[in-house]
């Protein structure tokens, strides 16, 4: 395989959380019927993860599966994975209307790791990031100021986010600013 | 002579003394002053003039309703107009300017307005600057303008940085009184997830300075156990410093917090504007006393009688050594014994009320406090300061019945509940005649989506209880609202039960709008209503006299209420005069609408993290720093950058252009086109559905087929083009714009879930997954094949067709389509890969003389070959059709977007503008935009035109300018000559030409 870059390799900053670039990830977005035992079998067949329900995420280590919409799922795997993974997807679904599509290049990933992670990105985020609203194994697709972005919690005090590639630079911008270690915020 | 007291002041520590400036003079404050209080404590009474009449002012109140003492504070960097010395907390090295005053405060020529007073009444900016319209230029506007204003804007950058933080809560508490205090831990208690906002740095409102008594004792122990139980709570927020801005629908709020206004510093935020999500508001936001209408009421000393007491008991200040009370209520009394207690003189209260009973003035009277009954302020004695008052009846018309020496005046028309975010989203307001003041009316409280309602007054902002603004009733009806917000949420709860309060009984308050109630029409022209703004009793009352019956326009055409204050002291006193004069009663009357903010806020807090590099997202291709660092001249499409062109040493734009396009024509080009949309569209019914999307037929395409297609919305007019590749029997890859992309996928999926649910197709927006680009020219195959990997040869790869495969080892999807006009294959590589490909390019490229080129040589090689761009051939009004694209309309389908509309009789007529290729007769480059002139004139008396200019480039595989436009009629005049307008210049002539100037067969691009 060529050399394959990550978006921003090595971004890190050290604030009030640390914000650190993740490397590259495998992605795939599959579309398709939810419901359908077939698709289940297929995404977690690969993922190795059991099937999450509305606005979950169920993540080990690099794999996963995070519901995206009533009709879309995104798959994570080892980057190395993805094109594979995706073609057996395909074939696994094969005969039934679905959509499977690797995006792991259109992607970027960040980690915002540290006990005041939830209040740096309450300072980007509409979305209810209250303890008792959002723990590890809940999904939302959601912003970060002015750029489409999603996240879950690897745990407690640890977020994954991904954005859009080309927006990579922005937002760890974002996150830079919004883990100024002279601005807390001493909410959560 | 204001001055600090030697002892006293709950809010200062006379050990920690702090030094600023006014207006370049040294002085001291202490830690825990504002402002006001500081410049109060140094003898500086004088802190402004108004806006229109140039008065001298002094301090009024205390809090957030000051009208007068707005400051310019800082300098260079931290430079800032406006400033509330009232709000202001004191720090070390602030530095204050008084404003709106020339030469100098203490003398200034702007008070000449004051002689002109007859010609600055009510209206005056409509009436006088109307006519003789010459006025207008040359001295309305530089010399009125010029002296009515408040501080000017600073010129240098913000030093400081702001951000924004979102919350969501079940309960959100705006005021840190007793009431919000209550409110909370009712709701706390109830298991509600609470958040209490304060606008100052203290909580407990004005509990302590009233002289609240609770269990026994003063309020602030009761305070303080409260607020630090409070604190210790997991489910409560607390945040001082921090002021409920505004209410919007749906329990959305913006609160602001000035993190660092009291103690500038680098690096922190200095202001926080939260976004809070709140299911249920509790307004504590307590009321406002009302400034009483006598003549003289201006003059720095005249003060708000609350406010005289707080500078007393928090900060330690006297206004005044001698302070007469006017007042038509008990609470003033308040001030009096204050005074009183802290050793200064009260040479009498003068009470409008013809009886005055009550604790309170019993109590003044017990301690030998002169109180004359039924009594009122004529006129203040003194020019620039209090030197006494003229005492009459309140009842008569002025006539003086003695004068009282004294230096500060403090008075109490009574108090009006803080209404404003109650009313923010739409919460109605009910008088109250027995307290004259307008209270939330319960039954009309602003609904949510849910149609119930999620706003709840509490204490002094909910309006007076049985025995008037209590202790007893702040306490129970915060308890109260706070438990029921938390029901409201879902929570069971019970309200706390409230400590015991001990008030005093208070007599009823008599309304004064006017004092003295007959004062000649001379002294109502110096009784102010709105300091900031200059409106007097006798503006209103001209206003009612020349037919202004709506309060709304009343405030509009007097400017009553207009200012940075919004009117908080004049609303009501204003109202009231115009019910008056128009002989209605004041509810009839009504308010003026309150809006958001409560006071005005920093625009760095509005904009938070969104400036400098931040203020709008810059998205980057895969090699976006390859270029940056190779001379890219950039230009923003969309959110993307792009280079126009990349620029080399010594080389103008214009220079650099033209050698990407010759170097392009000539050897080998190589464009980054990742920018450019991809959707991937799937399913049983993807091609009936492309059929619709596009003009054009795409369910026919082979795989393996490339097809360019045009897309036209609903009513017929082009909106995107790009080639569409069909993958497999189920799948197409359509190319957009690159600032359409988003648009465009959002189209796709709206028809799909709006419309056609019924159609099994899934799309999915994969722009970003692939680094694309082209390799443009009659070396591109060459350098290709020298990489090495799949077959790129004329019979493999035939124009119009793709291929996957490796090139070099690179996982790539190989498209022969051109854009150029040149052999060309645009390569798409996992974005991952981007950067090495496009280097390899480079470098493999390099013998045959590869350069990257920009967007300009892109639409210079498009224009050569009469190719057209969506955004400049194209405007929202343009349809396929007149763009000599029929080939690409398909006659076979039934149906398409755009098919129905492009039937009707405008859209079919032969007389629209159609595209033609424009040749100068003389070689030079047409004005971008220019119109063709036509015959005559048209029904705006303006010269007619038939066509105009759309995309004009000077060609340098031609040597000559180029252009295409609309032209009415265009194809069927080929040869003919038009004329072109050009700016400042003789029109041009262009002859109409065919829109493909180069290769028109199209043999170098099918090579």
């Amino acid at each position: 395989m060529a050399e394959t870059t990550s978006a921003l390799p090595g971004a890190r900053f050290d604030g009030a959380v640390l914000i650190e670039e993740a490397g590259l990830r495998g992605m795939i977005t599959l579309k398709g019927d939810l419901a359908a035992t077939r698709l289940h079998s297929a995404a977690t067949g690969v993922a190795g993860v059991d099937f999450p329900g509305q606005g979950e995420a169920n993540c080990v280590g690099e794999h996963g599966l995070c519901w995206m919409a009533p009709d879309e799922l995104l798959i994570l795997v080892p980057y190395a994975r993805a094109a594979e993974d995706s073609a057996a997807i395909a074939t696994a679904l094969a005969g039934t209307h679905h959509l499977v599509t690797n995006v792991s290049d259109a992607r970027v990933i960040f980690t915002a790791a540290g006990p005041a992670a939830r209040e740096v990105l309450a300072k980007l985020t509409p979305a209810d990031l209250h303890p008792d609203s959002f723990r590890p194994g809940q999904f939302r697709r959601t912003r970060l100021a002015q750029a489409p972005a999603a996240y879950w919690m690897r745990d407690a005090e640890t977020f994954e986010i991904i954005a859009f590639r080309s927006m990579a630079a922005y937002v760890f911008d974002l996150l830079v600013g919004a883990a100024n270690p002279a601005a807390p915020v001493g909410r959560y | 002579m204001s001055g600090r007291l030697p002892t006293g002041g709950r809010l200062i520590d006379r050990r920690l003394p702090v030094e600023f400036t006014f207006n370049g003079k040294r002085m001291e404050g202490l830690e825990g002053d504002t402002l006001a209080s500081a410049l109060m404590a140094n003898g500086q009474r004088l802190v402004g003039r108004s806006f229109k009449y140039h008065r001298p002012r002094g301090v009024v109140a205390s809090g957030a309703e000051e009208p007068n003492a707005l400051l310019t504070t800082g300098h260079g960097r931290r430079e800032e107009p406006n400033q509330r010395a009232t709000t202001t907390e004191l720090f070390a090295g602030l530095e204050a300017r008084s404003q709106n005053h020339w030469p100098s405060l203490e003398f200034d020529i702007g008070a000449l307005n004051a002689r002109l007073s007859r010609f600055l009444t009510a209206g005056f900016y409509y009436k006088m600057f109307m006519w003789p319209r010459a006025f207008w230029k040359h001295v309305y506007e530089p010399v009125i303008r010029q002296s009515a204003g408040l501080g000017p804007a600073p010129n240098a950058r913000d030093a400081d940085i702001y951000e924004h933080s979102y919350a969501t809560v079940d309960v959100l508490v705006i005021g840190g009184g007793v009431a919000g205090l209550i409110a909370a831990q009712s709701a706390a208690a109830a298991g509600a997830r609470v958040m209490l906002i304060e606008q100052t740095a203290a909580w407990g409102g004005r509990a302590m300075v009233d002289g609240a008594v609770i269990e026994g004792q003063g309020a602030e122990p009761w305070v303080e156990a409260t607020t630090e139980a409070l604190a210790a709570r997991e489910n409560v927020d607390l945040r001082p410093r921090t002021m409920g801005a505004g209410v919007y629908d749906h329990g959305y709020v913006l609160a602001y917090e000035r993190l660092c206004d009291h103690d500038p510093q680098d690096g922190a935020p200095r202001h926080r504007l939260w976004k809070i999500r709140a299911r249920q508001i509790v307004t504590a936001t307590g009321a406002i006393e009302r400034p009483l209408a006598f003549a003289g009421n201006d003059l720095p000393g005249v003060m708000l009688a609350s406010a005289i007491r707080d500078y007393v008991v928090n900060w330690g200040v006297h206004a005044g050594a001698r302070t007469v009370i006017v007042t038509n209520n008990d609470d003033a009394y308040r001030t009096a014994l204050t005074l009183l207690d802290a050793g200064l003189d009260v040479p009498a209260i003068l009470d409008a009320r013809d009886e005055v009973t009550g604790a309170l003035p019993d109590e003044a009277r017990a301690r030998g406090i002169r109180v004359e009954a039924g009594a009122g302020i004529a006129k203040v004695k003194g020019a620039a300061k209090v030197e006494g008052v003229a005492v009459c009846r309140q009842g008569g018309d002025g006539t003086v019945t003695e004068e009282i020496a004294c230096d500060a005046v403090a008075m109490s028309g009574g108090w009006s509940p803080v209404v404003h975010l109650w009313s923010h989203p739409g919460g109605k307001l009910v008088w109250n005649a027995d307290h004259a003041l307008f209270a939330p009316d319960p039954d009309a409280a602003p609904k949510g989506a849910d149609g119930q309602p999620f706003v709840i007054p509490a204490g002094a902002a909910a309006g007076p209880g049985d025995a008037g603004f209590t202790t007893t009733h702040a306490l129970a009806s915060g308890a109260e609202a706070g438990a029921e917000a938390a029901r409201r949420t879902g929570h069971k709860a019970k309200a706390v039960k409230p400590p015991m309060a001990d008030d005093p009984a208070e007599g009823p308050l008599t309304p004064v709008w006017v004092m003295p109630q007959g004062a000649t029409p001379e002294a109502r022209g110096k009784m102010w209503l709105d300091f900031q703004n200059d409106v007097k009793v006798s503006d209103v009352e001209q206003a009612a006299r020349e037919g202004y019956q709506s309060v709304e326009h009343t405030k509009r055409y007097t400017t009553l209420g207009m200012a940075t204050d919004q009117g908080k002291l004049s609303n009501i006193n204003g109202l009231a005069i115009l019910a008056d004069s128009l002989g209605e009663p004041i509810p009839e009357v009504g308010t003026t609408t309150f809006r958001p903010p409560y006071t005005p806020i920093s625009m760095g807090a509005i904009g938070g993290e969104a400036r400098g590099a931040l203020f709008q997202p810059v998205r980057r291709t895969p090699v976006h720093d390859w270029h940056e660092a190779n001379g890219a001249h950039w230009e923003p499409v969309g959110h993307w950058r792009r280079p126009y062109t990349f620029l080399r040493e010594g080389e103008s734009v214009e220079q650099a252009v033209q050698r990407e396009v010759r170097n392009t024509r000539e050897a080998v080009g190589l464009l980054d086109a990742s920018t450019l949309g991809k959707i991937l569209v799937r399913g049983p019914d993807a091609g009936a559905f492309l059929d619709m999307m596009y003009t054009n037929m795409m369910s026919t395409l082979p795989p393996g087929r490339c097809r360019y297609g045009l897309m036209c919305s609903e009513n017929g007019f082009l909106i995107d083009d790009g080639v569409v590749a069909r993958i497999d029997e189920e799948s197409w890859l359509c190319h957009t714009t690159t600032g359409g992309a988003d648009r465009i996928h959002a189209h796709m999926e709206e028809w799909l879930q709006t419309e056609w649910w019924d159609m099994k197709v899934f799309t999915a927006n994969i722009t970003e997954q692939y680094a694309q680009f082209a390799v443009v020219g009659p070396e591109a195959r060459n350098l290709l094949e020298d990489i090495g990997g799949m077959d790129l040869s004329a019979e493999a790869l035939p124009f119009m067709h793709w291929a996957e495969g490796q090139i070099g080892g690179f996982d790539t999807r190989v498209f022969r389509i051109s854009f150029s006009g040149e052999l060309s294959y645009e390569i798409a590589v996992p974005a991952g890969q981007g950067r090495a490909f496009w280097d390899r390019l480079l470098s493999v490229g390099k013998p045959y003389g590869i350069m990257p080129y920009g967007t300009e040589a892109l639409h210079i090689m498009r224009a050569e070959k009469g190719f057209i761009m969506i955004g400049d051939e194209t405007d929202g009004t343009v349809i396929p059709q007149d763009l000599g694209l029929n080939w690409a309309i398909s006659k076979k389908k039934a149906d398409f977007l755009g098919k129905r509309a492009q039937e009707r009789t405008h859209m079919a007529d032969p007389g629209r503008w159609q595209l033609v290729g424009l040749r100068t007769l003389n070689g030079s480059v047409l004005e971008d935009g220019a119109y063709a002139i036509g015959e005559g004139r048209n029904a705006n008396g303006q010269q007619s035109v038939e066509g105009r200019v759309t995309s004009t480039y000077f060609s340098p595989t031609l040597g000559r300018g180029i252009a295409m436009g609309l032209v009415r009629e265009g194809p069927n005049r080929m040869g003919e000559i038009l004329q072109f307008t050009r700016i400042g210049a003789a029109p041009v002539e262009a002859r109409i030409v065919s829109p493909v100037f180069y290769d028109p067969d199209g043999e170098r691009q099918n090579g």
